[in-house]
């Protein structure tokens, strides 16, 4: 029994799966003291809003927001693969926010201007992305730019450059893009009955499955195949992959392209449910990029934990909604979110700490070991 | 014509103190991606005092209240970052960007709880508005409106350049951004110096928040944080080379674009080319990245940046 427990703690995942909890534990209790701060009378029930979420809400409204929430869980998922496949490789990739802002200008043009049904639209919106993602390698593996650097500069040309561009297919009178309901409902994501489990959400859509399974096949990616493993390697050893032939050049410009395709997918399965329209007149970057890479680090940079830690960052989300709006703001669930991924850069510091703890521990037991072992010869 | 080189001058004022700042935490070895954060808080800090200071105070205690207050509210925040990297050796890009996210948020929900207490719920936006303040800050001279933080903006410069390049607190700082072991070596305490280099970032970068928030406009939307500024301005610095000077040069040729995407449309001449602003916008951005792609091979950057340093490793 004692020596199940010693291996679960030394488990890496296990490890990972501890540092995660204790940084939403943490974000949650920063996020309280806020509210405390603001209001001390009604703080707890905003808090308890916030992390019941879509269950405030009684029984089909409930199945409703759950829709939503699984809904807009997908985006989120998808830039954390794209952020965690692009760090195997040691790339921080911070243009996942351009990415899915270049996501949303291909899929969203290619269905109002030139009305195709959803699949093209999906993949044009893809391979504007992995354009995005393969200019941030070749720059780095050519005229070594770092990625981080180009990325920032990416996203900005990208927010401005599908300004223009979306702007040509806007509505007349407002600054938004013209609904797909209702200029091109062939563009709109099959739900193939998902929707009938969720009251009849209509933003559940296929998008759902197709994220989880992309998350698996990220998994298989990284762990089953050469190419992964490749991956990992550069990461790891630039040079040493270098010296065992591998082409590690056109590795980081493949990781960095599939990384913007995830990215761009992830926009295209958001836009394409029709639940929210492309704000022409936007004037910084959204969100979404940057939320993504807090995903991937909460969860581990793994891609099954990233489909847990998705769905709860959009879970209190939802749930900032959920306050009142009389006393409080719903910007407090991006507050929590945003101290959790804080808390998260501390994760390599809490392993190294609980390591270096079973280390110690493991020396005093085994110098205790000798001493009573030498005891006993000395009987 | 007067108006473009106003507008200009000022951008150009924030871009310089934002760079200097993200030059002083780079040259102690320390990556400062949260500068964009920083920028936010520190607008904040300012534009507290400007709304809650009466403006009967005068213009000196306002200006300089006011610029005190950015500058704290700026280095207090940048404690998150000098902390995180430095102490705990945590990746300092993430750090960055939770803090890029953590101001944003922490400065609406912030805003928006003064606002709704005051107004008992029925003002639930996350906007100060500090139109008489910000007359106190300004010298018209004829049509030219002069700004004290243009005056600012050059101190600073001054005084960068004679820290970084003429103290011996300067050289030591760029000795930890480039080869701390050596510098540890020699005994100088690259810890310490990498707060430094941190929290000076922190106090530059807040004073350009609250430079960019009255730079044309008296009221400020804290949901919409600094629309990127912190992000031009460290394409600033890398386009300046991590030299203040430089920087210097670099933040009016950027400032002037960015002022150009403001004013073209009252210049009769840019009218005519008929060229839509995001091209203004866009442009500082896509002439970074095209001097980065030809400059890259041979980078300027401090050797040792974003590295943690541990005095264990070799």
């Amino acid at each position: 029994m004692k020596n199940e427990k010693k291996s679960l703690i030394r488990s890496e995942s296990f490890q990972t799966l501890l540092a995660s909890l204790a940084c939403i534990l943490g974000g949650l209790l920063a996020g309280y003291l806020a509210l405390l701060i603001i209001e001390p009378s009604g703080a707890w029930k905003a808090i308890t809003a916030v992390m019941k979420s879509f269950f405030n809400y009684p029984g089909r409204l409930m199945l409703k927001y759950f829709g939503q929430t699984l809904a807009r869980t997908v985006p989120l998922l998808m830039c954390a693969l794209s952020v965690l496949f692009a760090y195997k490789v040691g790339m921080f990739n911070i243009g996942v926010a351009g990415q899915y802002v270049a996501g949303a200008c291909g899929c969203l043009y290619a269905a109002l201007a030139w009305n195709l049904p959803w699949l093209p639209c999906l993949l044009i919106g893809m391979a504007a992305a992995a354009l995005l993602g393969a200019i941030c390698g070749i720059l780095k593996t050519k005229c070594n730019v770092n990625v981080v650097i180009s990325g920032i500069m990416l996203n900005w040309i990208t927010l401005y450059l599908t300004n223009l561009i979306l702007g040509t297919v806007k509505n007349p009178t407002s600054p938004y893009t013209k609904s797909l309901q209702g200029t091109n409902p062939s563009a709109l994501l099959p739900r193939m009955g998902l929707d009938t489990f969720f009251n009849n959400e209509k933003s559940v859509t296929i998008a759902i499955p197709l994220a989880v399974i992309m998350a698996i096949l990220v998994w298989v990616v990284l762990n089953k195949t050469k190419f992964g493993y490749e991956l990992k390697a550069t990461g790891n050893n630039y040079n040493a992959a270098r010296y065992a032939g591998m082409k590690e050049n056109r590795n980081i410009i493949n990781t960095m392209m599939i990384a913007g395709a995830l990215a761009g997918m992830g926009a295209g399965l958001l836009f394409l449910t029709g639940i929210e329209d492309w704000e022409t007149t936007i004037s910084s970057v959204p969100g979404m990029g940057f939320n993504g890479i807090a995903v991937a680090f909460l969860g581990g940079l793994s891609p099954i934990g990233s489909i847990l830690s998705a769905f709860f960052i959009q879970y209190i989300t939802t749930g900032g909604g959920n306050v009142d709006l009389q006393v409080y703001c719903s910007q407090i669930s991006s507050l929590i979110s945003s101290l959790i991924i804080y808390l998260c850069a501390f994760v390599a510091f809490f392993k190294l700490f609980l390591q270096d703890r079973i280390r110690v521990n493991d020396e005093k037991k085994a110098a205790l070991a000798a001493a009573t072992k030498e005891g006993g010869e000395g009987k | 014509m007067i108006l473009l080189m106003q507008y200009t001058l000022i951008f150009a004022s924030v871009l310089m103190l934002v760079a200097l700042g993200g030059c002083f935490a780079e040259r102690s070895g320390v990556i400062n991606i949260g500068l964009e954060g920083i920028m936010v808080i520190g607008a904040l800090g300012g534009a507290l005092v400007m709304k809650f200071l009466p403006v009967s105070v005068g213009a000196f205690a306002m200006v300089s209240l006011t610029v005190l207050a950015s500058a704290l509210f700026g280095l207090l925040f940048s404690l998150l970052l000098a902390v995180a990297a430095i102490r705990f050796k945590a990746d300092q890009t993430i750090t960055g960007t939770a803090m890029n996210m953590l101001a944003t948020a922490g400065a609406t929900v912030a805003v928006k709880a003064m606002n709704t207490a005051a107004s008992g719920g029925n003002d639930v936006s996350s906007d100060i508005v500090y139109t008489q303040a910000k007359d106190l800050f300004i010298i018209r001279m004829g049509s030219f409106e002069f700004n004290w933080f243009m005056l600012l903006a050059v101190i600073c410069l001054a005084v960068s350049y004679v820290a970084l390049y003429k103290t011996r607190f300067g050289l030591r700082l760029r000795a930890c951004g480039e080869h701390p072991q050596a510098a540890d070596s020699v005994g100088i305490n690259v810890y310490k110096m990498r707060y430094a280099g941190v929290l000076i970032s922190g106090l530059l970068g807040g004073l350009g928040g609250i430079v960019y928030i009255t730079a044309g406009v008296s009221l400020w939307k804290f949901e919409n944080g600094v629309a990127g500024f912190g992000f031009l301005a460290l394409a600033v610095m890398i386009f300046g080379a991590w030299h203040p000077l430089r920087i210097a040069l670099a933040a009016l040729l950027f400032g002037f674009f960015r002022a150009l995407g403001n004013v073209y449309s009252g210049l009769g001449f840019m009218m005519a080319l008929n060229i839509p602003s995001v091209v203004y916008n866009m442009l500082p951005y896509i002439i970074s990245l095209v001097v980065l792609a030809f400059t890259s091979k041979k980078s300027r950057a401090p050797k040792a940046e974003g590295i943690p340093y541990d005095k264990g490793s070799r």
